[in-house]
């Protein structure tokens, strides 16, 4: 079996946001695989080892994104693509794009890719990519079964699970509780520093400004407004639960 | 040539979702003049296609097909590209549901279009309308225009304002057969978790219980707070993965994302992926029995306590309140 799994380099998910002149700080960031791409990878990884597959994980982004890379080939994958674009401007139709030219290379069965990602979270990629791709898809699995080509997916959808039933090639976009990431071990990692990352231009995918030019712009970002500190009340827990109650309806008028 | 928009009213259990009439009020405010066209799909009762005319629909598409008796994103895409290639809209607005997120990308996809997806606000009107949406779990905030066309917007529940109703208002009701071929994924069953209730995503006032209520048991007291406030129940992530709730409550990054006017977290610590489902919510309560909890730095008001002691307080103080009303 090919698998292709989509990740994206994030930021860390306890980092704190700084933005100046609309632009969000980098500095002393740590950055990781987008959290939701790490149970793409890790279900990939699973299904290499108990069926028997080859693991492709490819990425669209900025130079520093080969570290994630790196870390999805100790965790096990077989080959790792960096797509190297530095351009904000692209939108989720630049990179669905992008990643539709790079999948088009080869045959893969199965196309693992997070349901969203922790930065920009529009949760668009998957779906959009499959449309390019006129493959059938099924987001926000949270447990998937292959087998003899058929394909069973138990997916999360908003508290109800779906159990949708379809066939290879197909892409899923992975949803918490599908998967616990493994942590790559220490010789996974010394060997996964000799892999090589291959490293393809927008041009090796023959692709054009134009197709791939964003059809949606930020214009700003910003943080939300200093909140006002909150109240912590004191006294009796009694008298505290009756101040609560008359704030909430008196100063906050909610009740 | 009137403008017109296009609205997908979402059903969810036999009811309207409260988005769809959301989406009404953000076709309106973004082509004031168009005449607004609204898809639904299965089986909408009169009572449905009432609101939606009495919201702003002018004219409401009812797409009836056996592929479309329950949800399935190949025959939804399939039929709201369809009208949306018959009508030719200015913009087509969705909710930013399970449903939405599923559909609106692979259709504007298919439609060669952008889409920003989890608005919470606009401003402007038109092609140059400007859309907010959170990022970074809610950390941050971003503004997008849209370049191409039609504008495609998904908007988060429960942010935008309902439109005034006007019971005088009708629609005409088109009731057709879309052509669906090619299904290739099927969903063989549901397994509904969420026990009725209040829809959460809808919710205007919500007790949540995390870790600290450290048993299924333990939710008992929220509930019965929850009950005097007509409010609805959620949970941390931390106190489903230790099974003192079902899943279908979670509130956070991978659960639910909530905008209630009042969001009371018991024993819940404020994790920043609990924070990502409800840091929006108007007012923030929280009670906590440690005072260095995280989420004492988001709440507006805080008790640090047992929740055991606090909650049957705070219900006993609410329902003095509500029964001098």
């Amino acid at each position: 079996m090919n698998i292709l799994v989509c990740l994206k380099q994030t930021f860390g998910t306890e980092e704190k946001i700084a933005i100046q002149n609309g632009v969000i700080q980098e500095d002393g960031v740590e950055f990781v695989i987008n959290p939701y791409d790490e149970f793409a990878v890790e279900e990939a990884l699973r299904i290499k080892e108990s069926i028997g597959a080859d693991v492709t994980v490819v990425s669209v982004g900025p130079a520093r994104a080969e570290s994630a890379l790196r870390t999805a080939l100790a965790m096990g994958a077989d080959r790792a693509v960096l797509i190297e674009e530095n351009d904000g401007a692209f939108d989720e139709h630049s990179v669905s794009k992008i990643l539709a030219a790079f999948a088009r290379r080869e045959k893969y069965d199965l196309i693992l890719v997070g349901n969203m990602t922790v930065d920009y979270g529009g949760a668009q990629t998957g779906p959009r990519l499959a449309e390019e791709l006129d493959i059938p898809h099924v987001t926000t699995a949270i447990k998937l079964t292959i087998q003899d080509g058929a394909v069973i997916v138990e997916k999360d959808a908003e508290g109800d699970v779906h159990t949708v039933e379809t066939t290879l090639p197909v892409l899923i976009t992975t949803q918490q509780g599908l998967t616990e990431p493994r942590y790559p071990t220490l010789p996974n990692i010394m060997k996964a520093k000799k892999k090589p990352i291959e490293r393809l231009s927008l041009a090796d995918l023959g692709l054009s400004a134009d197709e791939i030019a964003a059809k949606t712009a930020a214009v700003d970002q910003f943080l939300p407004p200093a909140k006002k500190a909150g109240k912590k009340l004191s006294g009796e827990l009694a008298d505290q639960a009756r101040e609560l109650v008359r704030l909430l309806r008196e100063e906050a008028k909610i009740i | 040539m009137s403008r017109k928009t296009l609205v997908f009213a979402e059903l969810r259990d036999g009811q309207l979702r409260n988005v769809a009439l959301e989406s009404l009020a953000v076709a309106r405010s973004v082509f004031p003049d168009a005449e607004i066209h609204v898809a639904v799909f299965g089986d909408a009762a009169g009572e449905h296609l009432t609101a939606l005319a009495q919201h702003g629909a002018r004219t409401i598409h009812h797409a009836r097909h056996p592929e479309l008796v329950s949800y399935n994103p190949d025959a939804y895409v399939q039929a709201l590209h369809q009208l949306i290639s018959e009508l030719q809209p200015a913009l087509v607005v969705m909710g930013h549901t399970y449903v939405g997120k599923d559909v609106a990308p692979r259709l504007a996809a298919k439609l060669g279009v952008g889409l920003v997806s989890d608005c919470t606000s606009l401003e402007g009107s038109g092609e140059g309308v400007v859309l907010t949406k959170p990022i970074y779990a809610g950390k941050a905030f971003q503004k997008r225009t849209i370049k191409s066309s039609p504008l495609f917007v998904t908007i988060r529940p429960n942010n935008f304002p309902k439109p005034e109703p006007d019971q005088t208002q009708t629609a005409n009701i088109v009731s057709y057969e879309p052509n669906i071929t090619n299904i290739r994924t099927i969903v063989k069953n549901v397994v509904k978790k969420a026990a009725g209730g209040v829809d959460l995503t809808e919710a205007r006032i919500i007790v949540s219980g995390g870790r600290g209520v450290k048993s299924a048991e333990g939710f008992a007291p929220l509930r019965e707070l929850a009950e005097v406030l007509g409010a609805g129940v959620g949970a941390s992530r931390g106190a489903c993965d230790a099974g003192y709730a079902d899943y279908s409550m979670q509130i956070g990054q991978t659960g639910k994302v909530v905008t209630p006017d009042l969001y009371i977290a018991c024993g819940i610590s404020g994790a920043i992926q609990h924070l990502a489902g409800m840091s929006n919510s108007k007012v923030i309560v929280a009670v906590n029995i440690d005072p260095e909890a995280p989420i004492f730095q988001v709440a507006d008001y805080g008790i640090v306590g047992d929740l055991f002691e606090v909650v049957p307080l705070l219900t006993k103080e609410f329902k003095a309140l509500l029964e001098q009303k």
